[in-house]
């Protein structure tokens, strides 16, 4: 059991700082492609985390989704932009972009001594009734995916068809 | 040796949300930008699991998902604009595409 806990402290640790470490690089990298791929290190350590969380179904369609689905759109939008006529970003050092980075460090200060002085109350035995350690299983997710939350559910799936409609009218070319 | 503290997974979470925004607000490219939101996103989604954990509630699962399902339709949409605005303007410099300005 203290292996085991020391074990996910390791994890967590190290998948956390990478994880850090890596949203740093992607927003410090000139070149797009280089962006887009620490972005999916980052999300690969995300998916790690969630398992640290008990949350096997959400960690696999974080997997999946995001370091799946939508980063290869976003590689693939990379790719279809011309990025030598673009032209890679210009380190250009202006006083706006200091400031607003300061202002949002603020915020993350902000967050922090929110997180430190406020202990959340609340019972922590949970509504849906479960047993211990079993809140993010894909049963006790899909049992409440069909059942309690199955309205949204569906909304959820006209959603996507949306999407992909908006997709499909906005790309189409309009040379007729 | 205690259970990881569900504050240092908040503190995570708000940390890369933090860096997502300075990414939207230091960056240019239309494209970099959407990845620091899609990067916030994850952070919010981060929060869920650990509050989900914390009162051993499956709902949280739930909210995550949905902020996934959300995040996919987002980003078939906003990567089509971001085609037909280079397609259009020929840049994605967010600074040179201000006509909706004036």
């Amino acid at each position: 059991m203290e292996a085991a806990l020391a074990f996910k402290w390791f994890i967590f640790l190290s998948m956390g700082l990478v994880s850090l470490f890596s949203s740093l690089m992607m927003i410090t990298r000139r070149n797009p492609i280089h962006c887009a791929l620490w972005l999916i290190v980052a999300f690969f350590c995300l998916g790690v985390i969630y398992l640290t969380l008990n949350a096997q179904f959400i960690a696999v369609a974080q997997v999946m989704v995001y370091a799946g689905a939508i980063m290869m759109l976003i590689v693939f939008v990379i790719m279809l932009i011309h990025l030598e006529r673009e032209a890679v970003e210009k380190a250009k050092f202006s006083a706006a972009k200091t400031v607003g980075a300061f202002i949002a460090f603020i915020l993350f200060l902000e967050i922090a001594a929110a997180v430190i002085s406020y202990r959340v109350g609340g019972q922590t035995t949970g509504v849906t009734d479960l047993a211990k350690g079993a809140a993010g299983t894909v049963e006790s997710v899909g049992a409440l995916l069909y059942g309690k939350y199955l309205f949204p559910f569906e909304i959820a799936s006209i959603l996507l068809l949306i999407g992909i409609v908006g997709a499909v009218i906005l790309a189409k070319r309009r040379d007729e | 040796m205690a259970d990881i503290p569900y504050s240092l997974y908040l503190l995570l979470s708000g940390a890369l949300f933090t860096i997502g925004a300075i990414g939207v607000i230091t960056r240019r490219s239309a494209i970099i930008i959407f990845m620091c939101i899609e990067l916030m996103l994850n952070a919010v989604n981060l929060s869920f699991m650990a509050f989900s954990y914390h009162y051993k509630e499956a709902s949280g699962n739930i909210f995550a998902f949905f902020v996934m399902v959300v995040a996919a339709a987002e980003a078939a949409v906003g990567l089509a604009i971001i085609l037909t605005v280079f397609k259009n303007r020929a840049t994605l410099n967010v600074d040179q595409i201000n006509t909706l300005k004036y």
